[in-house]
């Protein structure tokens, strides 16, 4: 306790250097917590919206089926089985056929993937349910990126040409019946929804589908014929690898800022056993053990850590809680990477994140307090006591 | 007695012409014989009409059955980009990147350099007559020059487009004019060929203007400089190697 309160004594009398210390290790608390919510949030964020928009609770891919690799789509489509039949008719799943094909708005041709979805299925949040025909029109459904890109508003005609079952080249008009708000992109860049019976009988696979997604009352066997289960592993897989390397992108930052703090810290040691000779001396010969005296110093390497979390929370915390509430607006574009991020992320800050951090940034604290403090373990007292540089 | 001789008369020219009128079949083999050859190598040019301006690109290509290798020529931009067609597949080696790719799906349906041609009408097998059912539906003049009119449908399923309709110069067996519809009926796309050269023993367009019919824009023109038939075509031409 003594050394707590010494340490304590000593910081304060350091005054504005310790202030400024503690400060920049504060920010670094800040930061860390802020900046590892922010991405826990974007990829909380992003899978719940794949989820409504794109995986479901899972997918069955056809096995020719390889979203990497075009050339494998024209084969990736067969017979639904009859387990499959059952889940889409009682609404439990929903199939998609995929097919290539290159529409022309205002005269200009664009490559897109034509995809039937049983129309009013309630799998995926896509509104399908504009997709049931009317009059002789044929519905489709887009996101507002493509109809940004393809200067698209709703009841516009656009002509798509695509290849059937065969290779053959046909052409039809398609009436835009409906344009949504995704902040998932892979339903949307260059994406046009119509319905699948509408699609299969186009491309002359009547039946066929190439995905199967899957809904949460969904009872399907795990092993299906021709067809390989995609669990959230896998569909979340390209999600998780880019926040990864966001995640680790965006560390150096505030790694930097550590560093620097931990650098002060470290000088800060250095410069106290320096100046401090005498009084290590006195401890010593006052019948404290080196280890006792090397533990002093490290405690009050280390209450800089303690003193910059009480001074992170007073502003951090009201601040973190207010982005919390409101989110953060996400930069014009990021959608484009193809990744799914909403417009505005809500940071997601855990109990394990901030005590892990906190945790983190006193044993790093502790550690480069430590290291200078050996030193006195070295010192012989009396010549201490004279204030003979060792 | 005069309406007898009248009879008979009308008889005769209608028995005339349906003599003088080659079956489609014979005319898709005299088309083929002009068209098709075992190599050839050809210099061209295509000048692509966009909304604004146009542009030329100069390229020399040498086939053989289904291969074929391209390289260009000019702007600057595009000398030295290579093409080469294997049967079905399609490589582009771009000296910008010193990159060779393989085009595939999303890729293939992209119009080449902006023109009114996607790479896979360029993977078409141009020979029609093992492909095709033709009928001759009647006869029109086009550029000065008389014309059959054939309707082409497809004798499988398995082929691009199930309806062409040519324009076939009556002399000559070169087509003239020739349209491409989707299944539907829709017209897709359209071809003029004009400035018809004499190339030995078979006749060759020294113009064609290709035009999407769905697309904007004036077309396609494609100028033939130089073209020679069954030539002589080094083996590494019809490789990957070339690429580099």
């Amino acid at each position: 306790m003594i050394a707590f309160k010494l340490a304590y004594r000593n910081l304060v009398g350091a005054g504005l250097r310790t202030f400024l210390i503690v400060f920049v290790l504060s920010v670094s608390y800040v930061l860390i917590i802020f900046m590892n919510g922010l991405y826990r949030g974007w990829e909380r964020e992003g899978k719940f919206e794949m989820i409504r928009w794109e995986v479901g609770q899972g997918q069955y891919w056809q096995e020719n089926y390889d979203p990497y690799d075009p050339v494998t789509l024209t084969d990736a489509h067969a017979p639904l089985p009859a387990s499959f039949e059952r889940a889409t008719e009682n609404g439990s799943a929903a199939a998609i056929l995929v097919t290539q094909a290159t529409v022309y708005p205002e005269g200009r041709m664009l490559g897109i993937m034509l995809k039937g979805i049983s129309a009013g299925q309630e799998v995926l949040a896509i509104p399908t349910d504009l997709l049931i025909p009317k009059d002789n029109e044929i519905p489709a459904v887009i996101g507002t990126r493509f109809a940004q890109n393809a200067n698209l508003a709703e009841g516009d005609h656009i002509l798509v040409r695509w290849r059937d079952v065969n290779g053959t080249f046909d052409a039809t008009e398609l009436t835009i019946s409906g344009i949504f708000n995704s902040s998932v992109p892979a339903v949307d860049n260059s994406q046009v929804w119509i319905s699948l019976d509408r699609l299969q009988q186009m491309t002359g696979m009547p039946g066929e589908a190439t995905i199967l997604v899957i809904g949460e009352d969904a009872v399907l066997p795990a092993e299906v014929a021709g067809w390989e289960f995609q669990g959230h592993d896998v569909l979340f897989a390209e999600l998780d690898q880019m926040i990864k390397t966001k995640s680790i992108g965006g560390s150096v930052f505030y790694l930097i800022l550590l560093a620097l703090a931990l650098l002060a810290v470290f000088d800060t040691q250095v410069l106290s056993i320096f100046r401090r000779q005498r009084e290590i001396g006195t401890y010593i010969s006052m019948g404290m053990t080196r280890r006792q005296v090397v533990g002093l110093f490290t405690v009050e390497g280390a209450m800089h850590a303690v003193l910059a979390l009480l001074l992170g929370a007073i502003y951090g915390i009201p601040l973190l809680l207010y982005v919390g509430s409101k989110g953060l607006g996400m930069p014009e574009g990021t959608d484009s990477f193809g990744m799914a991020a909403a417009q505005r992320i809500m940071p997601y800050y855990s109990l394990a994140l901030v005590i892990g951090t906190v945790v983190l940034v006193i044993i790093a604290t502790t550690i480069v307090s430590y290291m200078p403090s050996r030193k006195i373990a070295k010192m012989n007292p009396t010549e201490a006591i004279r204030g003979k540089i060792q | 007695m005069t309406h007898t001789i009248h009879m008979t008369a009308g008889l005769l020219l209608i028995t005339s012409i349906a003599a003088a009128q080659p079956s489609g079949k014979e005319i898709l083999d005299r088309i083929d014989q002009n068209m098709s050859a075992e190599s050839r190598y050809v210099k061209s040019k295509m000048i692509i009409h966009g909304p604004r301006t146009s542009r030329t690109i100069e390229s020399e290509t040498w086939a053989a059955g289904e291969s074929a290798f391209t390289e260009y020529l000019a702007p600057a931009r595009e000398r030295g980009t290579k093409m080469l067609k294997l049967e079905d597949q399609l490589w582009i080696f771009s000296p910008a990147t010193d990159r060779t790719i393989q085009l595939s799906g999303h890729l293939l349906r992209q119009s080449v350099m902006g023109s009114d041609l996607s790479y896979e009408d360029m993977m078409e097998d141009p020979d029609l007559a093992s492909k095709y059912d033709a009928v001759v539906t009647g006869s029109e003049t086009v550029d000065d020059r008389e014309c059959w009119i054939v309707e082409m449908h497809a004798k499988t399923e398995d082929v691009a487009y199930q309806k062409r309709k040519l324009w076939v110069d009556r002399q000559r067996f070169i087509p003239l004019k020739e349209e491409l519809y989707a299944k539907s009926g829709q017209l897709l796309k359209k071809t003029e060929l004009s400035d018809i050269q004499q190339h030995g023993s078979r006749w060759y367009p020294g113009r064609i203007v290709y035009k999407d019919m769905l697309k904007t824009g004036s077309g396609t023109e494609f100028i033939v400089d130089e073209i020679s038939f069954d030539v002589e075509i080094p083996e590494y031409l019809l490789s990957k190697a070339a690429l580099r």
